[in-house]
């Protein structure tokens, strides 16, 4: 057992010499995450408010007007500007100012004071379909709110009545939506960098070529490599959660131990994944590209931004083979819902299989591609 | 086998055996044999792409091979590969050192991936750094060494764990002369204790100081022996032919009228003399006469053993010949 090791308290020793002596890269590596996590923690709110809103109320008497100041006050639209045509209009929101118009016809009072029913025409772009559905949501809202104040008169009783309770986010702040799976991005990001240059930079020098020369095995020469940069990912880690804590704020319900604990699997698998990068490509340059590949995915069908749930059946195989799918469900998990392990061993499980496979594909191809080549 | 313990008794410390390495349709390496003798510095010359790197890689057990054996220290390669790279040193063209790490940080590397313990490591290193004379660098970036130091520090990285056999593939590219030369002496002190060196190398002068050299061309071996049972050759020196060097201003003119007069078998410019082969009875003062007549003033001219370089081109031109006459 010890032999297929063989090697690897020697690299070990190596790399953490590396790294302390490239003071520069460390800290950039550790640093740029944080910045990225304060521009998108402060700057992007997934709630959607404030839509822009462009209104023509051909109408203008008082029903009308408590029409819009309804759709006002419901903080979704913001209207922008008041028009007195249908081409004005359209002009608006074609040229993307507006995102929504709503048109308020000339007879809506006469039609409302007669009990008949009243049309609004609400015009919305559809170009983002998160706006748009807000949009039809919130307005829809307001019709049924104004017809049932209308048929209801005073008696204030509803037959059925909804009343939804938000779960684990209850003030649905964005950070705590977002924050926890940004961690797993970032540290995927930075953990296949940091490793696949490591090795590819030794390929670089002809020093790979001389260690195969050594007693030194496969397995060895990568976990030697593997675990310094296991303790700078968890070290950056702690920052980002600490960051997310007592900066943004973001209550952590479960156990941080647990949530440590978990991390590390994941780490596992976007180190060897940072191997089997560096056991293709043949220089920097070639890794960076390659390192590149696996974020887009990540990101994207994760469920980081969109949810899995609503990806094409076909699609949604590719989820379950990234790693960050895995850890996004935990720090969710953890943070937001106070998971145990209990409910997130299979995502654990899931990691480490994921990166002892990757490990053991890049041992091969460094076997036969690299070695004997 | 536990590092350290005693190699199996032997003379030869390579016995190469018909080997051949293909890579899909190509001959790499083409039905080679040879052996290397404990002590000696065994020198592998051929042009680029000629086959000495991958000889190299299957000899230390890299490249498994297509056919034929080899035996390095007493073992096989293709079963004991791992103990073969045990006993063994291999310096790379490129010194494979890390340039940010110091000198003293690069040997502990070495001795850490070889196992050796602590004491052991202790004593090696004191060994090699008075041998290489790095004293004074202990403290400095690897990178920052000129580079006939970065090649010291090579080497002793390379012999840190005491192997027997030392591989150095092209060690002096790039270095200047005088680290060359020192190089050189450090080579010879040590095949004196006993230690076996293959060196590649693209330096004639250099091939010129290996007690053994062989000359790999295309896959094929076509020169193996001493530098002077080489020159012996009877193909580089046919019976009843001797070399001779003639020294003249004239290099040019006097190379046109050598190759017209009779017993000339072959003439070549070297530098400010003339290198030519001619019939054993030819009158080397009638021949300085003739020149003297056409108004070429003449030096010297002296018999000449063949150089390595004389060697490895007349071998070089045999071989495409029966090539050519093979496909013909």
């Amino acid at each position: 057992m010890r032999d297929i090791f063989r090697g690897f308290g020697a690299v070990f020793y190596k790399e953490a010499l590396h790294i302390r002596r490239d003071a520069g890269t460390l800290f950039f590596s550790l640093t740029m995450p944080l910045m990225q996590m304060f521009l998108l923690g402060f700057g992007i709110d997934t709630n959607i408010r404030h839509i822009p809103t462009v209104v023509y109320n051909a109408d203008g008497r008082r029903e009308s007007r408590e029409l819009i100041d309804q759709l006002k006050n419901s903080d979704t639209f913001y209207v922008m500007r008041y028009v007195q045509s249908d081409h004005e209009m359209n002009d608006i929101i074609v040229a993307g100012k507006a995102r929504v118009g709503i048109k308020v016809p000339v007879d809506y009072s006469d039609k409302l004071l007669h009990g008949m029913s009243a049309q609004v025409l609400v015009l919305i772009d559809g170009s983002d379909s998160s706006v748009a559905g807000q949009a039809i949501n919130v307005s829809n809202a307001i019709g049924l709110q104004e017809s049932l104040k209308r048929v209801l008169q005073d008696r204030n009783v509803m037959a059925v009545e909804m009343r939804p309770k938000m779960l684990f986010n209850p003030d649905s702040r964005s950070p705590n939506f977002f924050l926890p799976g940004l961690t797993a991005i970032m540290l995927l990001n930075v953990t296949t960098f940091l490793t696949a240059f490591s090795i590819v930079r030794e390929k670089e020098r002809g020093t790979l070529e001389q260690l195969f020369v050594t007693p030194v095995k496969p397995y060895g020469l990568m976990l030697g490599k593997l675990l310094p940069y296991l303790c700078v990912g968890f070290f950056e880690l702690c920052l980002i959660l600490t960051c997310m804590r007592f900066i943004f704020r973001v209550p952590i319900h479960g156990s941080v131990l647990l949530l440590a604990g978990l991390a590390l699997p994941y780490l596992f698998a976007a180190l060897s994944l940072g191997i089997l990068i560096s056991s293709k490509a043949a220089s920097q340059a070639e890794a960076m590209q390659l390192a590149f590949l696996p974020i887009l995915p990540s990101v994207f069908f994760s469920g980081y931004i969109f949810p899995r749930e609503t990806m094409p059946a076909l699609f949604q195989p590719i989820s379950y083979l990234i790693p960050a799918t895995y850890f996004i469900n935990i720090t969710r998990g953890v943070i937001l819902r106070g998971a145990t392990i209990r409910h997130l061993w299979t995502d654990g499980l899931a990691l480490l299989a994921i990166g002892t496979f990757l490990l053991v594909v890049a041992a091969r191809r460094f076997q036969n591609k690299v070695i004997s080549a | 086998m536990a590092p350290g313990s005693p190699s199996p008794p032997t003379e030869v410390a390579i016995a190469a055996e018909h080997l051949v390495r293909t890579f899909g349709q190509f001959t790499a390496v083409n039905d080679i044999s040879f052996e290397v003798k404990r002590g000696e510095i065994f020198g592998f010359l051929g042009p680029n792409g000629s086959g000495k790197t991958t000889v190299i890689k299957m000899l230390t057990g890299l490249l498994p091979l297509t056919g034929g054996a080899a035996q390095v220290e007493g073992l096989d390669v293709r079963t004991h590969a791992e103990e073969v790279r045990e006993r063994i040193g291999y310096m790379s063209q490129k010194f494979s050192l890390y340039d940010d790490l110091t000198v003293n940080e690069n040997l502990t590397f070495y001795g850490r991936i070889y196992s050796l313990p602590a004491d052991r490591l202790k004593r090696r290193m004191n060994e090699i750094i008075e041998l290489n004379g790095l004293g004074p660098y202990l403290d400095r970036l690897a990178g920052k060494l000129s580079g006939g130091w970065k090649q010291r520090l090579a080497l002793g990285c390379a012999m840190l764990h005491e192997p027997k056999l030392l591989f150095l593939d092209e060690p002096t590219a790039g270095i200047d002369p005088v680290a060359r030369r020192q190089l050189w002496d450090l080579l010879f002190e040590l095949s004196g204790h006993g230690i076996t060196f293959f060196v590649t190398t693209h330096y004639m002068d250099e091939a010129e100081r290996c007690s053994h050299v062989a000359y790999i061309y295309y896959g094929k071996l076509i020169a193996d022996g001493t530098p002077n049972s080489l020159r012996e050759l009877p193909e580089v020196k046919p019976e009843g032919t001797i070399r001779v060097e003639i020294t003249t201003p004239e290099v040019t003119r006097a190379l046109r009228l050598t190759r017209q007069m009779p017993g000339i078998r072959g003439a070549t410019i070297f530098g400010q003399s003339i290198h030519a082969l001619i019939d054993d009875h030819t009158d080397l003062h009638e021949l300085q006469n003739k020149l003297l007549k056409e108004g070429i003033a003449v030096a010297e001219i002296r018999p000449l053993a063949a150089s390595l370089e004389d060697v490895f081109v007349e071998l070089t031109y045999r071989h495409q010949a029966k090539l050519e006459e093979s496909r013909a």
